[in-house]
């Protein structure tokens, strides 16, 4: 087991060096120059020339790309163009919402799916399945941001129960800060649990056709306890695998609901750092996403190794 | 089942939060949203209209500034001589007047600031502005002394903008995130990406503001800045984006909506460098196969006023040119005949990411395709127009609104991206800096307006508008915007 970690592990590294010498190589080729966005339409070429030296963007390329490197594994990000404060600060602020926010989608993402799902699997061929299912379709149909703005007129403008957008923060006022983020993770998670709720239905419909459950049955117990005790048990193996697939759909998501709730995250910093031009950031940015992207599905593939230990050898 | 137990959780949840939810807003603070959150709050450092919108006239003050209606107020300076020959400026500051660290303001910092946005490593983007001076000198604590190596009748109006607000030495490094100003605001925090937070400054030397706290709230996306209106998140929105929700915000009882104007020349630009776009028919004849009235509407709801040159309808010399190129397609077509494109030709339209750009270049596109001209549309984002658009003057047409005020000297640069070159021009423009009376001023204004509205350098549009919507009762927000600026000391509730 140790050393299927360690080769996991060596795997994440090299992948992450991978993506970075890519997300720089890309940055460096997209046409657009930080100083000159920042200053203007009317600035002369010697001021954007002055702030270029100020930004060390006169600096070779491989120049900033190495010291870009030992940054990262000193923590020193550098300063960001546009914001003039120290990178690392700037994305330990938004990882503050959309870490919260991503998991509370995952979580509402999970209890609804798989409650969703078990249930029409044990109600089959009814007529709460087939609802449950339609409702799936129609989850599965719209987009996380379409859901976002029918919450804000709902529960924001109509009923007034939820503030539209806007983070108070963690520290100035932690329960509206919860409450900002209740909409956005719901937006976020109804996409998601449509996917888990077919899933754990499809899954579940297997199981439940499997000799031991027939077994359990014969044994004496009854419906509900079989299906909790034996057959979802084994059904949440390929959801597990979902969820850990989807975690990665969820940070795309986030770009997206930050904007509609004008949420202060990650998201909304790369779109603001793009529409900056703030090179620093983004690569940074980008990289981090690249990052939590591969920590998660190692960790669903270590999580196999536990489950399955023929895969310790062949992985 | 389970189920059920976790539903009634959650249902639970969310009426503990609802009931939780909107608490009654004080009369004396106010949360002002706004499209785009300023990188930086040192107007001296980045040319985004955001940091004036935030600073300007509540952080920050100049020796002057400008009222909404474009006229030069006393600011700092409570007034001010000028030499017979216009180039000396003596300032008579407030003796008053102090930084919000407590410390006094005077001639030492007006001529520290000045100072430092002539230097060869300044960042201001506007320094023109700066670029007659000759000497400045401070006899006294509370006198300024400007003496000009050249005249230039704009000196005193690029003054009141902005970028010419005086800072002191002491807090200059930290201005960028930290600012220390002299206005009736000083900064209290900000929470990036959401909101930027200003309490009112007891030492101001003006009458004291009725608001104690102001927040500005940054909302990029149209919807949610009309759901965040609707819902009552916002008391005012300072320039909405989704135009074409005004209707909507009208009909609700607790929100006024005003329509003002900005400084934004909205025009097609077209590359007169560049064949076929070289020609002055061809110029013409794109001009005439647009309907200006059906961009506006398409563009910015009608909200726009049209123009026919390059000039403000706020500023006393305009000239309203509207009828030179009169919607005509089929003269239109003539003139493509005439310089020898009878079946018309193809070129690109490359549109910036603002909505009046995406929106209107689609209906230019359509109305062109009328006259037999095919334009490609391309989208690009700010960084990219700046490069390909405006440095490398790589297109043919493109949409954008030139939002400095008095911007009329952009036409006289050589190399600016639309390629336009002009001896008359240049000679007007010259004439309305160096006039010496008001009539002479306006002449030559005139006579630049009319000379590249003749030249048809570029396609000229609309003013941009100014949409304001507030809740009922908060009054003294500016209505039209002669500045990128939402000074707030004389906003308040009634």
């Amino acid at each position: 087991m140790g050393r299927f970690i360690l080769r996991r592990l060596a795997g994440l590294v090299l992948t992450m060096l991978a993506a970075a010498i890519l997300i720089f190589l890309l940055l460096e080729v997209l046409p657009g120059d930080p100083a000159a966005t920042m200053l203007g339409v009317s600035a002369t070429p010697e001021t954007v020339a002055a702030l270029r030296v100020e930004l060390g963007l006169d600096r070779p390329a491989l120049a900033r790309f190495l010291s870009w490197i030992a940054g990262l594994f000193t923590g020193d990000l550098g300063i960001s163009y546009t914001y003039r404060v120290p990178v690392g600060g700037l994305i330990a602020e938004r990882i503050a919402v959309t870490l919260p926010l991503a998991t509370m989608a995952l979580i509402l993402a999970a209890a609804i799916g798989v409650t969703l799902g078990t249930f029409a699997a044990s109600r089959a061929s009814g007529p709460m399945d087939a609802a449950i299912m339609a409702l799936s379709q129609l989850g599965l149909a719209i987009p996380n941001f379409w859901f976002g703005i029918l919450f804000v007129l709902l529960f924001s403008v109509t009923l007034g129960w939820f503030p539209s957008g806007g983070f108070p923060g963690w520290q100035a006022d932690p329960a509206n800060a919860f409450r900002a983020l209740v909409l956005p993770a719901f937006a976020l998670a109804l996409p998601q649990s449509a996917v888990l709720a077919r899933m754990t239905r499809t899954s579940m419909l297997e199981t439940l056709g499997e000799d031991f459950i027939r077994t359990a049955r014969a044994k004496g117990l009854n419906r509900a306890q079989v299906l909790r005790r034996h057959a979802l048990r084994n059904a949440l193996i390929p959801v597990i695998t979902i969820l850990g697939l989807q975690f990665s759909f969820l940070l795309a998501g986030t770009i997206i609901v930050e904007n509609v709730f004008a949420l202060p995250g990650l998201g909304r910093l790369l779109v603001q750092a793009v529409g900056g031009h703030d090179l620093i950031l983004i690569k940074s940015l980008v990289l981090l996403f690249v990052g939590m992207v591969i920590v998660v599905s190692t960790v669903v593939d270590l999580a196999y190794g536990l489950i399955d230990p023929r895969l310790r050898v062949s992985g | 089942m389970k189920a059920g137990v976790l539903v009634k959780v959650l249902l639970a949840g969310i009426g503990v939060l609802a009931a939780t939810g909107a608490m009654a807003q004080g009369k004396d603070s106010a949360v002002i949203c706004q499209t785009l959150e300023p990188p930086i709050l040192d107007p001296s450092g980045g040319a985004a209209a955001a940091i004036r919108e935030v600073t300007y006239g509540n952080i920050f003050e100049g020796l002057v500034a400008l009222d909404q209606n474009s006229k030069i107020v006393p600011a700092l300076a409570e007034r001010w001589d000028v030499s017979a020959d216009g180039l000396k400026y003596t300032f008579h500051l407030r003796r008053n007047a102090r930084f919000h660290d407590d410390t006094p303001m005077t001639s030492a910092d007006v001529k520290f600031s000045f100072e430092r946005a002539l230097a060869p490593d300044s960042k201001n983007a506007q320094k023109w502005i700066f670029l007659p001076i000759g000497a400045i000198a401070t006899p006294s604590p509370d006198i300024v002394e400007i003496t000009l190596k050249q005249f230039a009748s704009d000196f005193l109006y690029g003054l009141a903008w902005g970028d010419a607000v005086v800072f002191s030495e002491k807090s200059i490094a930290k201005a960028a995130t930290e600012p220390v100003g002299t206005g009736p605001y000083r900064f209290k925090n900000w929470n990036r990406g959401d909101r930027l937070t200003l309490e009112r400054f007891d030492g101001w030397w003006g009458a004291k503001p009725a608001l104690a706290s102001v927040s500005f709230r940054f909302i990029a996306d149209p919807q949610a800045q009309v759901a965040a209106l609707l819902a009552g998140d916002c008391d005012a929105h300072t320039n909405i984006g989704a135009q074409e929700a005004v209707p909507q915000l009208k009909a609700d009882p607790k929100l006024v909506v005003t329509i003002g104007r900005t400084e934004g020349e909205t025009i097609v630009a077209m590359n007169n460098a560049k064949p076929p776009l070289n020609d002055v028919r061809v110029r013409r004849a794109l001009a005439m196969a647009v309907d200006r009235k059906l961009v506006n509407e398409g563009a910015v709801s009608g909200f726009g006023t049209p123009i026919g040159s390059h000039f403000s309808p706020n500023h006393p010399d305009y000239v309203d040119l509207t009828g030179e190129t009169p919607f005509d397609p089929a003269k239109a077509k003539a003139l493509l005949a005439e310089a020898g494109f009878p079946n018309g030709f193809s070129l690109t339209l490359r549109l910036p990411p603002p909505s009046y750009a995406r929106r209107g270049g689609e209906i230019v596109a359509a109305m062109l395709a009328e006259i037999g001209v095919k334009a490609s549309i391309e989208p690009l984002e700010w960084p990219q127009w700046l490069e390909r658009v405006f440095r490398n003057k790589d297109f043919d047409l493109t949409i954008v609104s030139h939002v400095e005020p008095m911007d009329l000297n952009i036409y006289t640069r050589d190399n600016y991206y639309f390629g336009y070159k002009s001896e008359a021009f240049n000679a007007a423009f010259q004439k309305s800096k160096s006039a010496r009376s008001d009539a002479e001023r306006k002449a030559a204004f005139e006579a630049a307006q009319r000379q590249i509205a003749k030249d048809q350098v570029n396609l000229f549009l609309f003013m941009l508008p100014k949409v304001t919507v507030a809740k009922k009762g908060l009054s003294g927000l500016w209505q039209n915007a002669p500045l990128p600026a939402t000074p707030l000391a004389e906003v308040r509730w009634q």
